[in-house]
């Protein structure tokens, strides 16, 4: 069965409709509600991943847009810059889940793919700007 | 068994001087005794890559024809002083665009500067009778200009406090993004590499030094900014938390982007990591003691940084190596630590002052005058008074 990540972008006092509701039931797909950020008359956005029957995919997402909400197919890498990376470590400190981590030793940056959530912590921190989601 | 300043120059202008970084050091001492160890080495090398504030240049651009006295200065729309002479300008790191603000600051000019790329250099006067032209509009490069040379007032902080945020929010620091409710602790040293952490009571690094500024050969030029000997120190001696600091100057046409870097701290500002090493005399096995200590002996505080006050709640002390693991302690709760100086660049530095030492013979330079010693002075605060004190 396709499992894929969505970015979902949610425009301010729109995010009324229980989505996640009717994907499972109007649409016999699975959500996982990776991330969220929705706060009242904000933008809001939310990491969703979505299992299911390839079939019900397609109508899954028209129906996320017909509900005036930006689908986009979410990051799956993250891409560093070892030019403009100086190995400072700082994007670990911020990175939860431990995808991001310093080697004791030699003091290397290790990205460990399976743990990433693609939250962009580790974006916003970098202060050389070396590191950017990719898809 | 003490050796002298000129034996160990003599040692190393005839190829003979046997130089270590300080974490071969700590190892060599650990294995063949202190005593050994310091009649054994001449020079350890020590080495730092942190985010540096209090940092800039001094640039001369030469006289255009007609002649202006430069008042109001940008650089790549970063503004640059203009109260010096005509054209004169100092740019320190912080300073952000007038148009990308942080994302690009006066770091980056600098950094831009080093790579050898132009950068837009524009300046306003009211004009004067020897100074005719009100305006200049031009592109420069680092081989253009006539002098260009690092004056950073604070540098290579001996110790740093350990970052953490109690509080309910996210919050941006200097210290990089803290989480709420101690998510994170974060921390700036080289720890056992960090140069002044090596010569805890300043003896051998003072005014005149020669020492290694952003891959080239500068001087510590004075005490730096906020110099406080009078910080807390353990049972070696060594600062618990921020004490003594360096101001550099060097070439900025000598300097090289590996060791120099321009940076933003998102929620913060722009500034800029710079390197900075440090040779120091194995003079005696006083000196040896300090040089052997390793992360496991070096410990800085831990600080709230949630608490936004002069005075912030410390949570008690840590050692580097405890830092380094990746997780600390504080209040019976595990938190995930992450460095913000660049270990692997300070070993870089290290290993680079120690092939300019034994290869290109570069000699020490004895202090033409101590900095401030332990007990001489602190760090005063800054009051804020209604009327005008008497
Ligand atoms: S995107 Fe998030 S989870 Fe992935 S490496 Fe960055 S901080 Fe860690
Ligand atoms: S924060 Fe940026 S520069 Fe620092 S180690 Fe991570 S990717 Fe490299």
């Amino acid at each position: 069965m396709p499992r894929k990540r969505f970015d979902l972008t949610f425009p301010p006092n729109q995010a009324t409709k229980p989505i996640t509701y009717h994907l499972v039931k109007d649409y016999d797909l699975t959500p996982n509600i990776l991330r969220a950020q929705i706060q009242p008359g904000q933008e809001g956005r939310m990491l969703l991943e979505i299992t299911g029957p390839k079939e019900s995919f397609d109508a899954g997402v028209a129906f996320l847009e017909q509900e005036g909400i930006t689908v986009q197919p979410a990051a799956t890498d993250i891409k560093l810059d070892e030019d403009a990376c100086v190995l400072c470590g700082l994007c670990t400190a911020v990175c939860r889940p431990g995808a991001l981590t310093m080697s004791a030793e030699t003091g290397a940056l290790l990205f460990d793919k399976d743990k990433c959530v693609y939250c962009e912590a580790c974006v916003v921190a970098c202060p050389r700007r070396a590191i950017t989601l990719s898809f | 068994m003490a050796k002298t300043w000129e034996e160990i120059n003599a040692r190393i202008a005839s190829g003979e001087a046997v130089v270590m970084t300080a974490e071969e050091f700590g190892v060599l001492a650990a294995d063949e005794g202190l005593k050994a160890a310091a009649k054994k080495v001449d020079v350890v090398t020590t080495g730092t890559f942190g985010p540096m504030c209090s940092s800039g240049v001094v640039l001369n651009f030469g006289h255009s024809d007609p002649p202006i006295r430069m008042g109001e200065i940008t650089i790549n729309d970063v503004e640059a002083y203009g109260g010096l002479a005509a054209v004169d300008t100092y740019l320190g790191v912080t300073q952000p665009s007038r148009t990308k603000g942080i994302e690009y600051g006066g770091a980056h000019v600098i950094e831009d500067l080093i790579r050898g790329k132009a950068v837009r250099l524009r300046a306003q006067s009211a004009g004067t009778d020897c100074y005719p032209r009100t305006e200049i509009d031009t592109w420069v490069t680092l081989d253009d200009l006539n002098q260009a040379y690092f004056f950073n007032p604070r540098n290579a902080y001996q110790n740093y406090a350990v970052a953490v945020n109690t509080s309910d929010r996210v919050i941006h620091t200097y210290l990089g993004t803290l989480l709420p409710h101690l998510g994170n602790a974060t921390y700036c040293s080289a720890g056992a590499l960090s140069p002044l952490l090596n010569d805890p009571t300043y003896r051998t690094i003072g005014v005149g030094s020669r020492i290694f500024v952003a891959g080239a050969a500068g001087y510590v030029a004075w005490e730096g900014t906020q110099h406080n000997p009078n910080q807390t120190r353990d049972e070696n001696g060594v600062p618990v938390a921020p004490a003594g600091t360096l101001a550099v100057i060097a070439d900025l046409k000598a300097a090289s982007s590996e060791f120099y870097s321009a940076a933003t701290f998102t929620g913060y500002g722009a500034s800029a990591f710079v390197g900075i090493g440090v040779p120091i005399p194995v003079l005696d096995e006083e000196i040896a003691a300090t040089l052997a200590l390793t992360d496991a002996d070096i410990t800085a505080t831990v600080i709230d940084y949630g608490v936004a006050r002069r005075s912030r709640p410390a949570l008690g002390r840590v050692t580097y190596a405890q830092l380094r693991s990746g997780e600390i302690e504080i209040e019976g709760k595990k938190v995930q630590t992450g460095p913000i100086s660049s270990i692997a660049k300070a070993r870089r530095i290290a290993a680079e002052l120690k092939t300019w030492i034994t290869e290109h013979k570069f000699e020490l330079v004895q202090p033409l005058q101590l900095l401030p010693q332990p007990g001489s002075q602190g760090v005063k605060p800054l009051d804020i008074h209604t009327e005008e004190a008497n």
